[in-house]
């Protein structure tokens, strides 16, 4: 029997090139939800708003238009892991809505067999269990309730532009902290929630002292916070957190140790499934601490 | 007690009258009305730690101070975060303006090699982040998935078509890309 919902899952570069354990759990915990994740084959890069964008916007919508062309021809609306990957989709979905743009990129397109037609959309996975899916159906399918005090970064691009996103607000958006509390955990305020992470606009491949200064501070007033993990929704921020946490701690000579987790980690946990099969054991800073805390190890 | 006041001359050969026009143009049509509040500044994560002024990139965009903002390291420190935009009382795509600044500085030459490095893995593979180490693929094969992901990585056709579609737009030329000649260093 065919799922009920269907998507056209758009993987972008580095869950699928860096961070597979993202990629891993999403696949398991999907089908628990009656989530079919159809793939688009041969999709590119997005291509990164922070920064194909920022060299060249036209063929930034040039290869988006070829990536939501590939969902069109799936028939299914794009399901994206990623905020950045998000901007871009949703921004392309919307650039490509003006006829005599569509018609401008479709010209560039031609030759590559694919030509854009303007029928699909791009959804967050935090759009699709909040809106599509919904809680009831969500908690239906846990098993293991996660006692623990979780910092949330929502991330800059699952909100802004909100001209051009499905929440409504900008500030006190709690959609994030309610999927986490469902799972029995608790959301930890702290200082400087809703700032970036410092990974986005090019600044972590080319100015690598900003980016990271960043992230340290948000490091610390979790860490004031006294949290046992950090959950996000978006692989980039997770790869700032993870990877940035160990490069912050040299630079700055700091000893943070907050586990990471993204969001379909934390649910498959929830769900019943091992640590190990949700990639727990591939982190860079230790998720050992917060398993111990629930209840179980790596 | 005697002190001189330099004026400062604006020297009119280097300004770009038609600067803000053509961001006006691009779509950015309030950024006119600008009325140098500096809620941008304010409202900005950068601006915090650096001596980047989202305020006065705009201001010396609006005058036409091309050549000062096209070579203004301090383009590059925005995050593309948003809150500025949000936050404008203008209402002012600030970020997308400091996007339309940036593709004006790659065209003037200003890019950073790390930059010009993800450009390059982007033309010759289709992700700006590939798969460069068997490790990666031996991590995927780990969780039980497919060592190449089925994205450009696992369709050649594909990463033509992204070629296809750089050359087209003249992308391959502006980050001055030479087939076989990049030390695809990142
Ligand atoms: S917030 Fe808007 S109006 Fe105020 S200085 Fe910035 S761009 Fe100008
Ligand atoms: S988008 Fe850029 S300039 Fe605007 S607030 Fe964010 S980092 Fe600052």
């Amino acid at each position: 029997m065919m799922a009920k919902h269907r998507y056209s899952f758009f993987l972008g570069c580095v869950i699928p090139n860096r961070l597979p354990q993202i990629e891993a759990a999403t696949r398991l915990v999907a089908p628990k939800l009656d989530i079919e994740l159809v793939e688009m084959k041969g999709a590119s890069c997005c291509p990164a708003p922070g920064v194909i964008k920022s060299f060249d916007k036209e063929t930034w919508l040039a290869i988006v238009a070829r990536n939501i062309a590939l969902a069109e021809e799936n028939g299914l609306d794009i399901l994206v892991l990623c905020n950045g990957c998000y901007g871009t989709l949703i921004a392309g979905v919307h650039d490509l809505k003006d006829p005599e743009t569509r018609a401008r990129v479709n010209k560039i397109l031609k030759g590559t067999g694919h030509q854009i037609k303007g029928t699909v959309t791009t959804k967050h996975l935090a759009e699709v269990l909040y809106m599509d899916i919904g809680m009831e159906a969500i908690e239906e399918t846990i098993i293991r309730p996660i006692e623990a005090r979780c910092a949330i970064h929502v991330g800059c691009h699952l909100l802004k532009p909100s001209d051009i996103r499905p929440w409504g607000v900008v500030e006190d958006f709690t959609v994030i902290d309610e999927l986490v509390e469902l799972l029995g955990a608790t959301s930890v305020d702290y200082k400087l929630k809703d700032m970036c992470c410092g990974a986005g606009g090019g600044l972590r491949s080319a100015v690598l002292d900003v980016s990271l200064d960043m992230a340290r501070e948000k490091f610390e007033a979790m860490t004031q916070a006294k949290v046992d993990c950090l959950v996000n929704v978006c692989n980039f921020c997770h790869l700032q957190f993870d990877v940035g946490q160990v490069q912050v701690n040299k630079e700055f000579g700091t000893d943070y140790q907050i586990p990471v987790l993204y969001y379909t980690q934390l649910l498959g946990l929830a769900q019943g499934f091992t640590p190990k099969e949700m990639g727990l054991d591939k982190h860079y800073i230790s998720v050992e601490p917060f398993l111990e805390k629930i209840g179980m190890s790596v | 007690m005697t002190f001189v006041l330099n004026r400062r001359i604006i020297n009119g050969s280097k300004i770009d009258s038609e600067l803000a026009e053509d961001m006006v143009k691009a779509g950015l049509d309030r950024i006119r009305s600008c009325i140098q509040c500096g809620t941008c500044t304010g409202a900005c994560p950068s601006g915090r730690r650096t001596a980047m002024r989202t305020r006065q990139l705009i201001r010396k965009a609006l005058l036409g101070f091309r050549d000062e903002v096209l070579s203004d390291p301090d383009l590059w420190v925005c995050t593309t975060c948003g809150t500025c935009t949000e936050r404008c009382p203008r209402k002012i795509d600030v970020t997308e303006a400091i996007l339309y600044l940036r593709n004006l500085a790659c065209q003037e030459g200003y890019m950073r090699p790390e930059h010009r490095g993800v450009s390059v893995k982007l033309i010759e593979t289709g992700h700006a982040v590939p798969i460069d180490d068997e490790k990666w693929s031996k991590m995927r094969e780990d969780l039980g998935l497919s060592p190449l992901p089925p994205t450009v990585h696992s369709y050649p056709k594909a990463v033509k078509e992204i070629q296809h579609i750089i050359k087209k737009t003249g992308f391959d030329k502006l980050i001055n890309y030479k087939e076989g000649k990049n030390d695809g260093k990142t």
